[in-house]
């Protein structure tokens, strides 16, 4: 039974953009704690826990990571009159930021603000066809100039305020369900494979600053230079006017990711794993190197066997990013049954080609 | 905390029952008579057996939102549900926001397409209603048909809270404040003078309940009191700012469809003066309230507006600051005394 649903939605109310997770890694640290024998930060910030395998000798080592940065934005100016102007930390639709509520990350604590939007009564028709461009938008904290200048800093990062919502049949929408629901995915593998027997030693591997270009799972992939490395991360949920073979329904099952940067064999394991235990599953194509961390692995060191798997969501970067916690769940499943599969025969094969 | 109460409670045009519930309770409990009409409007009134002149205090129970108009069937938008404005919304604030839908109040949040699957010339444009949905999580129509149906009202889903400085953040402040100073001057003015305190519906789509009620009170002066534009923000020129948050009630030169009874306007701004309320002119054209329409009800009304300045009006979070609430209610109780005084003739 899954037991980590409050965990996912505290996930959600954390706060951490790339470079700044120090608040996620705190909540996820006494729930690893749980599991993993060791524990440790590397330089970067990606926080590692290291659940030993069974038996004696030389055994396989698999990563599995989440990446638990969300996108943000950083204060690149104070205007007259104390208003924000900002830059991406990770890659916002300006468009879905008008008039959405955000937390200034200040030196002296959160600042409450909203991106101001013009109000229909001052809007002439020629600007209502124009989409909203980051560089015009701006953050009103309803402070006065002073207070502004005296708090808040340049550089000082802006993340979404959105408490999470629950929908219709476990559904979730909130802010940074990407990837903070792969977090839940880790979370709830662990403790399935508690009761599992597993050979291969395992890297939980919660990454940072995959947002701005996967690069705490670049360090990641390196510094543990695991046998096979795992990226759990969130795919593109099924809605209108998407293209189909970029469009996943919410409830059909984990995407298992399949192209040139993911290994074939660990793609066909992974597949038959599900086939095997009746986890439901959808086939993710890739014509190019993935968005997610699996890319930095394939590359790191000497090479990995990098593959990813995950759940879909709807709204992709934006504060209403839609999970089925089904999907979080049939996920942990399939990640918890492969890596208990896992063997050093498996390992050997990775090479034949 | 009553202005907490009315700015969360569900009113969208035409569906403003849990707005009149909170208003009828607060009136009730002041013992004032009070009735509702045919159109929903909340009529309380005070010393009608007082000689003239009557006066009507209005403020419009019923905010922008939107309606669902249809349960998607097929294969991609199963489940997702359309929807269409009810009053003034640019699509554009709609985006990534959470929603309440219908009578249960079934919780839903308003996406979008990622921006990852958007061509560079979609981007440049807003997305329209028309390929926005809300989503309630439902599987399939026949799963979202168990929880809500096509008439459906929404509103935005938005917590009130306060800020430092004695500001606040809301929806609907426009115009929840109006009822929420209509509410307060009523408990707080005892005077000698005929006061009746209409709470109307519909203003967002054409001043509606207004007109009725106006109607029926036939006043010799009225004011409405609203939630108004203020943009007073980054790169908005003077001229464009319309009102600034803080600097007390605005009184309207000209809107979208009233010109100020030049008179009455110099008394509601010298009666500030002479009190130390703090008080500002209302500087754009554009927009109206309910003034609009009842000074061409019957063969006329007298009177203007006084309005607390609301940044992001029309939008899901909205600001005001709580001091001008606070004048404005000083205000309205001030200019009651003084026509009780005899202090204007209309």
């Amino acid at each position: 039974m899954a037991k980590y649903q409050s965990v996912f939605k505290q996930l959600l109310e954390a706060h951490g953009g790339p470079g700044f997770e120090q608040d996620v890694r705190n909540l996820i640290l006494p729930h690893l704690s749980d599991y993993a024998a060791e524990i440790w930060t590397d330089a970067l910030g990606n926080l590692v826990g290291l659940i030993p395998g069974a038996g004696e000798g030389k055994r396989p080592r698999v990563l599995v990571s989440a990446h638990i940065d969300e996108i943000a934005l950083v204060v690149t100016r104070i205007e007259s009159g104390g208003f924000l102007r900002v830059a991406q930390a990770g890659g916002f639709d300006p468009r879905a930021l008008v008039g959405q509520e955000v937390l200034v990350h200040t030196q002296s604590g959160r600042v409450w603000g909203v991106i101001g939007a013009k109000p229909p009564h001052l809007t002439p028709p020629s600007e209502r066809s124009k989409a909203a461009k980051l560089e015009e938008l701006y953050i009103d904290l309803a402070l006065p100039e002073e207070d502004v200048r005296a708090r808040v800093r340049i550089g000082d990062r802006v993340t979404l305020r959105r408490a999470p919502v629950d929908l219709l049949n476990g559904r979730i929408a909130g802010k940074s369900v990407d990837n903070r629901a792969s977090a839940a995915v880790l979370l709830e593998a662990l403790a399935l494979l508690k009761s599992m027997v597993h050979s291969a030693d395992l890297y939980a591997v919660f990454t940072v600053q995959e947002e701005v270009g996967l690069r705490g799972a670049r360090t990641a992939g390196f510094g543990l230079a695991p046998d096979i490395a795992i990226a759990v991360d969130v795919t593109f949920g099924a809605f209108p006017g998407q293209a189909p073979d970029e469009s996943f329904p919410l409830e059909g099952g984990v995407a298992i990711s399949f192209g040139p940067n993911l290994h074939r064999r660990v793609f066909r394991r992974l597949v038959d794993c599900a086939e095997r235990h009746r986890i439901p599953y959808q086939i993710e194509l890739s014509q190019r190197p993935v968005g997610a961390d699996a890319n930095a692995f394939q590359i790191a060191g000497p090479g990995l066997a990098a593959a990813l798997i995950g759940p879909p969501i709807r709204y992709m970067h934006t504060s209403v990013e839609t999970v089925a916690y089904d999907d979080i769940w049939q996920c942990a499943r399939l990640l918890a049954h492969y890596v208990a599969e896992v063997d050093a025969l498996q390992v050997e094969e990775l090479t034949c080609y | 905390m009553l202005l907490k109460e009315l700015t969360e409670a569900f009113g969208p045009t035409g569906f403003e029952d849990e707005v009149r519930g909170v208003a009828r309770r607060e009136l009730d409990a002041m013992g004032l008579s009070v009735r509702t009409d045919v159109l929903g409007n909340v009529i309380a009134s005070t010393g009608e057996h007082h000689p003239g002149p009557r006066v009507m205090l209005d403020a419009h129970m019923d905010e922008v939102g939107l309606m669902v108009t249809h349960i998607g069937e097929g294969r991609e938008d199963g489940g997702l549900l359309r929807f269409r404005p009810l009053g003034g919304v640019d699509p554009r604030v709609l985006v990534s926001k959470p929603v309440l839908v219908g009578e249960r109040r079934i919780p839903g949040v308003i996406g979008a397409k990622p921006v990852h699957l958007q061509q560079p010339s979609e981007r440049e444009k807003p997305i329209p209603m028309e390929k926005l949905y809300i989503d309630i999580g439902a599987r399939d129509a026949d799963d979202a048909r168990r929880h809500v149906k096509p008439g459906d009202p929404v509103a935005f889903a938005t917590a009130y809270d306060e800020l430092p400085h004695r500001m606040a953040k809301a929806k609907s402040f426009d115009d929840r404040v109006g009822c929420y100073i209509l509410l307060e001057a009523l408990r707080r003015w005892k005077g000698a003078l005929p006061v009746f305190g209409a709470f109307t519906v519909q203003e967002e789509i054409g001043l509606r309940g207004a007109h009725a009620a106006a109607y029926q009170i036939q006043p010799d002066i009225a004011i409405a009191l609203e939630g108004t534009v203020a943009h007073d923000v980054v790169g908005t020129p003077a001229h464009g700012q319309s009102t600034v948050v803080g600097k007390g009630p605005a009184i309207t030169v000209q809107d979208g469809q009233t010109v100020a009874h030049r008179r009455f306007a110099e008394f509601l701004w010298e009666t500030a003066k002479t009190r130390n309320i703090p008080v500002q002119w209302r500087r754009v054209k554009g927009g109206t309230n309910d003034f609009g329409a009842i000074h061409r009800v019957g063969k006329g009304v007298l009177g203007g507006a006084i309005s607390v300045p609301v940044r992001y009006i029309h939008a899901p979070t909205q600001v005001v600051s709580l001091d001008d609430v606070m004048h404005a209610i000083d205000l309205v109780v001030a200019v009651l005394d003084e026509i009780a005084k005899g202090g204007f003739r209309p």
